[in-house]
């Protein structure tokens, strides 16, 4: 039984929120610089250029990517052979938040009540999806997410009859419909299957998948690459003034679902998708 | 009047529709204007450099300021011809007069703008669509919708020279915000005629 301290996750998710809000994830950093070359829209092209550079100027200086530096959401794999001590996980994970959100110069985004809406003052809670895995390590994967992307994102019960043909439907139409006002170029992540619920949480898990990255599944990997393609014809183009890059990326989990249903949910994540990883334990 | 010179770099506008000749050019712009005219002379796709005065608000501070003006008082910025930027910023690290600070999704805002248009708003800078009735006080009163770069918020800090609370200050990030800048950089999403630059299809 390995042991893990809390004060270890506190330090950890400190860390975690002020380098992901400050660098931008090589993937996500790339994809735009290379879009920039290819983009034939000099608007476009234009506006990539400046997407780098301010990425360069968040990591040089030290200062956010985005003002929104999003609510914290964590998706947390605690191997059954480690035993957390020092307190509860759940506490160390919204002090760690607390910490790297005023101790980085972060936004503090988050209202308590969503109907009395007064400010909770440092960016907690987290937004935490626990697995219980093998193993004895903790794995944190860490992914603030912004709320200009997040208002545009959809959840819609198809039916098995509408097929896979429903859900590029679907995809398509939400990227459509939030045109200008997620910050694309976007990654967008679907979920497929499940429950309602379970499709929502897939999509955004989705998100976290590097861009270089496609679905092992090659029938999944496929269809991403034919959302992508229907996205990039949409001319929405960076920052909605057209152009090809609409979507850096689409990315696909699956799940079993209800003989009776299709759920697709449609994750909608900005231009600065910003995820990161750390293991703790073995 | 705007000052205008010629553009250096690839022309950022060509997407422009609806729109004529001079959309190649960086119009700089001192505000707020003392005219409007000075608003009616921007076209949809030209990049326009402010230098002065501006004021962020966003969703929390537009409710107190609608509901404060519905009740008979008056709003606590002067809204004649100014130009509100719809952004809440990070703190301010030490050195620095602001955190990173762009635009917030301007649509939100839409059930409030008409009635602080009608009151004389010069302007509003944000990202994103806005709604029939924002565009129609928009062409009614001679005001303007800017498009600052989305997600580019250590960029634009730059550009921030200046920034003091001026109101709602329990707010946080949304308090009403007195900026000054220097060549903040946007772009004419929809002129005083109402030409939108994301309607192109």
């Amino acid at each position: 039984m390995v042991e893990i301290h809390t004060d270890e996750v506190i330090r950890e998710i400190r860390r975690m929120c002020i380098e992901a809000n400050t660098t931008l994830p090589r993937d996500v950093y790339d994809a735009i610089a290379r879009s920039a070359g290819e983009e034939e829209n000099p608007t476009a092209a234009e506006v990539l250029k400046q997407l780098v550079e301010n990425a360069d100027i968040a990591r040089e200086e030290q200062i956010p990517i985005c003002q929104d530096t999003g609510m914290a959401v964590l998706f947390v794999e605690l191997g059954q052979g480690c035993r957390i001590v020092g307190g509860g996980l759940t506490d160390a994970i919204n002090e760690g938040v607390r910490q790297g959100y005023g101790d980085g110069y972060l936004r503090k985004s988050v209202v308590g009540d969503p109907l009395e809406r007064v400010n909770t003052g440092d960016n907690t809670p987290a937004i935490i999806y626990y697995d219980v895995v093998e193993g004895e390590g903790l794995v944190i994967h860490f992914s603030p997410k912004g709320f200009g992307s997040e208002n545009m994102s959809k959840v819609k019960m198809l039916t098995p009859a509408e097929g896979v043909e429903g859900v590029k439907r679907f995809v398509v139409e939400v990227v459509r419909e939030a045109g200008p006002n997620p910050c694309p170029p976007l990654v967008v992540g679907v979920g497929i299957g499940g429950t309602m619920d379970k499709a929502a949480v897939l999509a955004k898990k989705a998100l976290l998948r590097p861009l270089d990255e496609p679905n092992p599944v090659p029938a999944v990997a496929l269809l991403e690459e034919q959302l992508l393609s229907l996205i990039n014809n949409l001319d929405v183009g960076p920052l909605g003034f057209g152009g090809r890059t609409t979507a850096l990326g689409v990315k696909v989990e699956t799940f079993p679902t209800h003989i009776a249903g299709l759920p697709v949910a449609v994750n909608v994540s900005c231009h600065v998708t910003r995820h990161l990883t750390t293991r703790l334990g073995r | 009047m705007p000052r205008r010179e010629s553009q250096q770099t690839a022309d950022c506008c060509r997407t422009a529709s609806g729109t004529g000749a001079e959309i190649d050019e960086v119009v700089h712009l001192q505000v707020p204007v003392a005219d409007k005219s000075e608003l009616a002379a921007l076209r949809t796709g030209q990049r326009v450099l402010l230098t002065g005065v501006i004021y962020t608000a966003r969703d929390a501070a537009h409710r107190r300021m609608v509901e404060t003006i519905l009740a008979g008082g008056d709003p606590p910025i002067p809204l004649e011809n100014s130009l509100i930027y719809y952004a809440g910023p990070c703190p301010a690290p030490p050195g620095r007069v602001i955190g990173s600070i762009g635009p917030t999704t301007a649509c939100r805002m839409d059930s409030y703008a008409p009635l602080l248009i009608d009151r004389g708003l010069g302007g509003m800078i944000g990202k994103g669509t806005r709604s029939k009735e924002v565009i129609d006080a928009m062409i009614e009163n001679g005001c303007v919708y800017f498009a600052a770069l989305g997600g580019a918020g250590a960029l634009l800090s730059r550009r921030v020279v200046s920034a003091e609370i001026v109101a709602y200050g329990d707010l946080g990030t949304e308090a009403i915000r007195r900026l000054e800048v220097k060549d903040f950089p946007v772009i004419v999403a929809i002129d005083t005629e109402g030409n939108n630059i994301y309607e192109r299809r």
